[in-house]
């Protein structure tokens, strides 16, 4: 079975929603929707407040090459446009309120269309247009990724529905739910880079998803197959992905197009073939609601939508919550408040209710984390550096190759901030350059 | 507004601990205590409980002293503590495992930082301070095993195989030796080799320090602990193996189980080598400790004025640590070299 170096295999908690079909969560009677969701330069507004929307009016152009425009996700009328607080991002963004109407009236454009003589730039143009953003988590605007320059041809599309972090289990629904959308989608963005095959990998964890996608594989231009990879944490990281697939490392700094590799979520792919198809802009995505929630859910949900709201349409919270976070628990990122927004590069919320955070003791030299870290880096020794303020060697220690999964941390029984550490040490190295 | 807590990820924990950690090993030496108290009596528990408790009541003081949160619960003192008593003869005086364990933890622990940053095994600095302070208890208050002592000085005393083995080789060497002695020598040696010496030392039914000679027992806890992954493999395994290769090659006249059960290889090899703090991070630094350590044993004890040399060999190897993890450094992910020297060229 085909994986990578390091790693851990947490408890996967996924049993509670795996089963649940995806359902649509009620549409909410406000939405915040900022104008910054993905990586890049947000997006500039051209509605002010009063204006009238419907579900998919764009409400803020791109805001330069590596940005893409912002929809209103549901209709009604435009109430704020102020800064307000950002569930991934430290200062307040500018956010538009949207005041629902009760009707859910879409705009007109969003119909099937024929999309047999769609060119390259074309589908790159909707998919810009439809403010499409990487949705494992990262949100690097689409059309980007899928223009690389001509000297670095990409040979490899991988689609990614690892969905390595516990208790998610949206992609996996999604994918035995809509297992011919996602296929359609991959061979759009086929259509556009030109790659020699396609490859869609899952967890062998998830065994159903695997025979449903096999299934749903179609003749195409070139050859599609389902990977299963090994269950481990984290598989779905792209260098650690492209490692487990091909072989190859992605060099240090560098990009899976150095490797001839594009690595595309599922959660993406439907939504390039809804763009595609149907002139649907990035308006909704599909989420779990998991931990300690009375009812478990993986939901549909409208971009902008308060957390609370999905929370109570999954029967509230159990008992008193300690901890909200967005994504998963090895990731995702704890909420100071439950009226924050689901932006689109959130996969799921999570409750717990306990937070007790244990104290750090003095490392001891375990070794443990350098076990673990897919990276191969030694997050310790870097630990120790970053104490000392030693920005320099840490560096030198590649810090900055540093994906931030989290395996270190949770397996340091020092209890030791380890990504924490790495992240202070990270910003203070690109504040200096 | 509910009070949310906020920190960084992961928000779970593997909830392997430091406290579990140290706990296992102390689970790990109780076969060999057991095994001890068996062949030495209860005199090896009164050691070992008066060095424990020295151990914990020092690390309290010191850290108490320095300002530092008290950690005794973490374990990590009460290990230092049976080490230390397990590297000490049977016979030797009460108040030995309390300088030991006072030393060990005062001087080569809080003195440095506390658990974490000592740069030797505590417990074998306070060996070697004992050695060096009080040689004649350290060389000379061996026991003979199932002695049926309690207490006192009147058990009967033997020396361990390995000192013996060095006293016989002096003789051999000695060119004042009469013909006699020499077959005398001679026939002491091959006795070492034989079968019933050989399985005696596996079981630990020799004269040696406390917890050092049974190498089954030592087995059975060194098993948990890899199996529990609290240690890893390179280590011991470099080090008997380097031990095992190295005895076949070099002239030890002895055959090589004597070399690997004798003295306190198993104990050196799983339970000191390895302690986390004092030995490399890296694998590749793991190994080159454990070939190290047992490169040196060998030395010291074919040519060396000790007949045993597995604590000298831990020590000296604990200060290539900081060395070994330098140059050692793991190939980064997508990286062609690991980056080594340019943090420290510039």
């Amino acid at each position: 079975m085909f994986s990578f170096h390091g790693g851990i295999h947490p408890p996967e908690n996924k049993l509670t929603t795996r089963t649940k079909r995806i359902e649509n969560a009620p549409i909410p009677h406000r939405v915040f929707i900022p104008f910054s969701q993905h990586t890049g330069i947000p997006s500039k507004p051209i509605v002010k407040v009063g204006d009238l929307v419907k579900v998919g009016t764009k409400i803020g152009d791109a805001g330069g090459r590596v940005s893409v425009p912002t929809h209103a996700t549901i209709s009604g009328k435009v109430t704020e446009i102020k800064e307000y607080p950002h569930p991934a991002l430290k200062e307040r963004t500018l956010t538009c309120v949207i005041e629902s109407d009760g009707q859910d009236i879409w705009d007109e454009q969003i119909k099937r269309r024929n999309i047999q003589d769609f060119d390259q730039q074309t589908l790159i143009n909707i998919i810009a247009e439809a403010g499409i953003v990487g949705l494992g988590g990262a949100a690097f605007p689409t059309h980007i990724k899928l223009s690389p320059p001509k000297e670095k041809p990409i040979e490899t599309l991988i689609v990614n529905g690892c969905e390595c972090e516990p208790y998610l289990t949206a992609d996996h629904r999604l994918m035995l739910e809509y297992s011919t959308e996602i296929i359609e989608g991959a061979k759009l963005i086929a259509k556009i880079i030109n790659p020699k095959r396609i490859v869609i990998v899952i967890e062998d964890n998830k065994s159903d998803a695997i025979a449903k996608m096999r299934e749903a594989i179609t003749d195409f231009l070139i050859p599609i197959t389902v990977l299963p990879i090994k269950t481990r944490y984290p598989q779905g990281a792209e260098k650690q992905l492209i490692k487990a697939v091909l072989g190859v490392e992605v060099p240090s700094g560098g990009l899976p197009m150095d490797v001839k590799t594009l690595v595309q979520n599922v959660q993406t792919c439907y939504a390039v073939y809804e763009a595609v198809n149907f002139n649907k802009p990035l308006v909704e995505k599909v989420i779990t609601v998991s931990g300690e929630v009375k009812e478990p859910k993986n939901l549909k949900v409208r971009i902008g939508t308060p957390i609370i709201d999905l929370i109570n349409f999954c029967g509230g919270y159990l008992t008193q919550p300690a901890k909200v976070i967005l994504g998963g628990p090895m990731m995702g990122l704890a909420q100071y408040d439950d009226e924050l927004p689901i932006i689109k590069g959130t996969s799921g919320i999570l409750v717990f209710t306990d937070s007790k955070i244990e104290d750090e003791s003095a490392c001891i030299r375990c070794g443990r984390c350098i076990k673990v870290c897919p990276m191969n880096l030694m997050p310790c020794e870097i630990n120790s550096f970053v104490r000392l303020k030693k920005f320099d060697k840490a560096k030198s220690y590649n810090v900055l190759d540093c994906i931030e999964c989290g395996c270190c941390a949770y397996v340091c029984p020092a209890n030791i901030r380890l990504v924490h550490a790495f992240k202070f040490a990270k910003n203070e190295i690109w504040a200096k350059q | 507004m509910k009070k949310l807590v906020v920190s960084t990820s992961p928000h779970i924990k593997s909830g392997i601990t430091v406290k579990k950690i140290m706990w296992a090993v102390v689970i790990a030496l109780m076969p060999a205590l057991f095994g001890s108290i068996y062949y030495f009596g209860l005199r090896s528990l009164l050691l070992v409980g008066l060095s424990v408790v020295t151990a914990v009541g020092s690390e309290a003081l010191a850290q108490k002293f320095f300002g530092r949160k008290i950690t005794i619960t973490d374990g990590s003192a009460v290990i230092t503590g049976i080490l230390l008593a397990f590297n000490l003869p049977p016979g030797v005086p009460l108040w030995m495992p309390v300088v030991g364990s006072a030393f060990a933890i005062i001087i080569a622990k809080q003195f440095f930082g506390g658990l974490g940053y000592n740069f030797v095994n505590p417990a074998l600095a306070g060996r070697a301070f004992l050695m060096i302070s009080w040689p004649y208890f350290m060389t000379a208050k061996w026991l003979a095993p199932n002695s049926g002592y309690l207490a006192g000085f009147d058990a009967t005393t033997q020396a361990t195989p390995l000192t013996l083995l060095k006293n016989t080789l002096n003789i051999i060497k000695d060119p004042k030796t009469t013909a006699e002695e020499l077959a005398f020598a001679q026939k002491i040696i091959a006795n070492l080799n034989s079968l019933p010496v050989i399985k005696n030392l596996f079981f630990g039914n020799v004269g040696g320090c406390l917890g050092e000679t049974s190498a089954l027992l030592l087995l059975i806890g060194a098993i948990f602990l890899l199996v529990t992954r609290v240690i890893d493999y390179p280590i011991p395994v470099a080090y008997l193996g380097t031990v095992f290769l190295l005895s076949l090659v070099l002239p030890t006249k002895t055959n090589v189980l004597f070399q690997i059960f004798s003295g306190g290889l198993f104990l050196g090899a799983f339970f000191m080598a390895t302690d986390y703090v004092t030995r490399p991070v890296t694998k590749l630094g793991q190994w080159i400790f454990g070939i190290g350590c047992g490169i040196l044993t060998v030395i010291i004890r074919i040519w060396g004025g000790y007949p045993e040399g597995v604590s000298y060999s831990i020590l000296f190897m604990n200060l290539t640590t900081p060395l070994l993890d330098r140059y050692t450094r793991p190939r980064v992910f997508g990286t062609k070299k690991a980056m080594r020297l340019d943090c420290y060229g510039k």
